[in-house]
């Protein structure tokens, strides 16, 4: 009878192994960046946070103005620290800020806005990283400046701290 | 093309063969007469021969640039000089697997060779447990990464090697690896079938232990050289990141380092029969699991090399599969049988102990790596487990490890007590006075380190003191564990006396920082034909006015288009003078980082004593 139990307890530990394999191969984090300046804006699709409706690279990125996308997530520790950095950026008129939401959970992303405010003209959703590859991402957050020319002129890795915000004002003047 | 076609077709032969042999095989298991069928022996050299075949065409295609072959085509390129045309045949998924298989192979086919002696059912069966994980990874090779997919109209061009695998190390690292790691799975079927005959006895012992020692050796190794590679090609200076693909390699290193010792155990009598099994089991499946993790893209690291989920399935499906038969097998057929009990102060006991911290160190590691995974499909929680995680729990049981090491092989078997007490009375004392005065030298005197130099130098000593003065008895015993201390003495003086500058700095100029003048003389560019390369050269004055002179160098490869650091290091018996290079983008500034790191060099003398000691046990006549 003993050994029924452990054989039981041991057959249901595997199978709870097995499924949370087979769970987490579905959502994969692989990627290879390319480490590239000054590269033009790759042309993608992706959905809107706030209409859920599909829109294409061209539509977001269509003024003639300095854009910044900002990679971020709300389970994103360093995220938290940028934020308000962002949000002084946001007044700037000459700049518009797109918000890439990576691989999170859209409940937590509107809280986390909710909380700590948005400072995005627009955020796109990228549910399973593969936007963030487009962009030669390594990871959250991370921030790249576009110029007129819908060029990546900029690229900031992990979060962007006040000498960066005083870079980019430089360069957009 | 015509080698990727015979490849192709070899192995499917091969898989043939492999039906084809279970069959006999299972006839032959079941006739009354007392011969072993000399058939199954010839199928499975044929077997092996094909694989053989299979994984020269794969050689050739890659030699020739043969790009109408998928994998070619994915991994080399015309400008690759010969030697990395040929390494480049296992450093890409489809490739390495095929020598999985050959390993897998090979190792059937020797064992069928060496067990000549040994009862003919038990032959019979662990081939055909072989056989199901041959056929297994025939299937994942055929089904979902075929190496030798055609491709039509072919490319005139390959996409290129991944320019940090292009490495001499790195090219006999993964045969190396795999013996060790493949090599377990001959243990494993051996186990099984020895269990299902009722044959774990000391005769079993002697017989299996040999092929413990040779995966193990061969384990040591291959981890030594990926750790080698990683500490001079990833140019961040250390030699053990606790990567998952370094972890997983750990892991069944430790289960079989528990499982040589259980086996000295089950040599002298018959003791700790199932956990034995099970340690057998656990070494294969975690080379399995091993698989799984870094191929499957579940987890990221350099050993990815590619993302498709059917690969992850099938291998995960393989996995679930191999651990619920080999479980159902022992849970059905074993029946524990020990001889006599155990005292508290015997070799047996020791043993045990030892196997205890083994099973500590392999679940802290286990944890480590599976968490991340766990935790996010749990709870969508994104972590990383990092180098502090394992130190911490590690490192303070290290101690009492390193002091078990020191009486374990002094004690007897069955019942004895400690000898030459006054002796080690002695050495202990010295040794905590040699790390007191060492370390009160170093202003780091946390009682932590402490506690676990005093261990380490303890075991060292007393290591010594029997290589030079006593009978040697049990010499491997004795070098392996010697390699130990000093591996550990040498990994602790590393981490603790390592010292670092990190900084940017452009040509002409001169960087000044605590006596230690960093002089960047000029660069140089030089051409070669797969890459282009930048030389720093650089001039490193330090404290008491000896200069050596530094060249790191920048590597930009034209397939793929990737830039990497070669670092320049200056190896002494002492310490190793470590300079990397890297670009600052839009500026003239180069980032550096020099590194003294003491000891580097004995870090790897000590793990191929460690590896001398396993040979020369194997090697050892049995008197």
């Amino acid at each position: 009878m003993k050994i029924k139990l452990k054989l039981f307890i041991l057959f249901i530990f595997l199978s709870f192994c097995f499924i949370i394999f087979y769970k987490g191969l579905s959502n994969s984090n692989i990627y290879a960046p390319k480490v590239n300046d000054k590269r033009n804006l790759p042309n993608f699709e992706a959905k809107n946070f706030s209409s859920n409706i599909n829109i294409n690279s061209k539509k977001i990125f269509e003024e003639d103005s300095f854009y910044i996308l900002n990679i971020w997530a709300s389970w994103c520790i360093p995220c938290r620290k940028e934020h308000p950095l962002l949000m002084k950026l946001s007044k700037n008129k000459k700049i518009k800020l797109i918000g890439l939401n990576y691989k999170d959970n859209l409940n937590n992303a509107r809280k986390f806005i909710n909380k700590f405010g948005d400072p995005y003209s627009q955020i796109l959703i990228d549910d399973d990283g593969t936007l963030a590859i487009e962009f030669g991402a390594y990871g959250v957050p991370e921030t790249f400046l576009i110029n007129k020319n819908k060029m990546i002129i900029k690229k900031f890795v992990g979060p962007i701290n006040q000498k960066i915000v005083d870079e980019i004002k430089l360069i957009i003047k | 093309m015509l080698a990727s076609q015979i490849g192709f077709f070899s192995l499917v032969l091969g898989l043939g063969l492999s039906f084809l042999l279970s069959f006999i095989a299972i006839i032959n298991f079941n006739d009354n007469k007392k011969s072993f069928d000399n058939n199954i022996l010839s199928l499975s050299f044929f077997q092996l021969f094909f694989v053989i075949i299979s994984f020269l065409g794969l050689v050739v295609s890659f030699i020739n640039s043969d790009f109408s072959n998928e994998t070619v085509f994915n991994n080399s390129h015309t400008t690759k000089p010969l030697f990395y045309k040929i390494s480049g045949t296992w450093g890409n998924h489809e490739g390495s697997l095929l020598l999985w298989l050959l390993v897998l192979t090979l190792f059937i086919f020797l064992f069928l060779i060496k067990s000549k002696e040994q009862p003919k059912k038990y032959r019979i069966l662990t081939l055909l447990f072989q056989q199901v994980i041959i056929i297994g990874f025939f299937l994942f090779l055929l089904k979902t990464s075929n190496p030798f997919n055609y491709l039509f109209p072919f490319p005139r061009e390959g996409l290129g090697l991944n320019p940090i695998l292009q490495d001499p190390i790195l090219a006999i690292h993964p045969p190396i690896l795999y013996l060790g790691y493949v090599g377990s799975s001959i243990i494993f079927s051996a186990a099984l079938s020895a269990v299902t005959q009722n044959y774990i006895t000391k005769d079993w012992a002697q017989h299996i232990k040999k092929w413990i020692l040779i995966s193990w050796i061969f384990l040591t190794l291959g981890i030594m050289l990926g750790s080698i590679w990683a500490y001079y090609e990833l140019g961040w200076g250390g030699f053990w990141f606790w990567d998952p693909v370094e972890n997983v390699s750990l892991m069944p290193w430790l289960t079989l380092t528990a499982l040589l010792h259980c086996i000295l155990v089950l040599e002298k009598k018959v003791a700790l029969t199932s956990w034995i099994v099970i340690l057998a089991i656990t070494t294969f499946t975690l080379s399995m699991c091993g698989t799984f993790l870094v191929r499957s893209g579940i987890l990221n690291s350099v050993h990815t090399f590619a993302n498709d989920p059917e690969r992850g399935i099938f291998i995960l499906i393989f996995l679930f599969i191999l651990i619920f038969l080999s479980l159902g097998i022992f849970f059905l057929f074993h029946k524990e049988k020990n001889q006599n009990q155990i005292f508290w102060l015997s070799k047996e006991t020791s043993i045990l102990v030892n196997n205890w911290f083994m099973m500590y160190f392999l679940s802290v590691i286990l944890i480590g790596t599976t968490y991340p995974i766990f935790l996010d499909v749990i709870s969508a929680e994104k972590i990383s487990v990092g180098p502090p995680f394992y130190h911490k729990l590690i490192s303070p049981f290290l101690a009492p490890f390193l002091l078990g090491m020191v009486f374990g092989p002094k004690l007897r078997w069955l019942k004895s007590k400690i000898e030459n007490k006054i002796s080690l009375i002695i050495l202990f004392v010295i040794s905590i006075f040699l790390t007191i005065i060492i370390l009160k030298n170093l202003t780091t005197d946390l009682l932590f380190y402490t506690i676990l130099i005093s261990a380490a130098f303890f075991l060292f000593f007393s290591t010594t003191k029997e290589l030079f003065f006593q009978k040697l008895n049990n010499i491997s015993q004795t070098i392996a564990h010697f390699g130990f201390s000093l591996l550990i003495l040498s990994i602790l003086f590393n981490s603790i006396l390592s010292s670092e500058i990190i900084t940017n700095i452009k040509v002409g100029e001169k960087y000044n920082y605590n006596k230690i003048e960093i002089f960047f003389e000029k660069i140089e560019e030089k051409k070669e034909s797969n890459f282009n390369s930048i030389i720093g050269y650089f001039k490193i004055t330090s404290e008491d006015g000896k200069f050596v002179q530094l060249r790191p160098e920048l590597r930009i490869y034209n397939q793929p288009k990737i830039i990497t650091s070669e670092a320049d290091i200056k190896t002494t018996l002492l310490e190793d003078k470590f300079l990397a290079m890297n670009i600052v983008k839009g500026n003239e500034y180069f980032n550096i980082r020099y590194q003294v790191k003491p000891f580097m060099l004995w870090i790897w003398i000590s793990v191929i004593l460690l590896s001398i000691g396993g040979i020369m046990s194997l090697l050892k006549k049995r008197i």
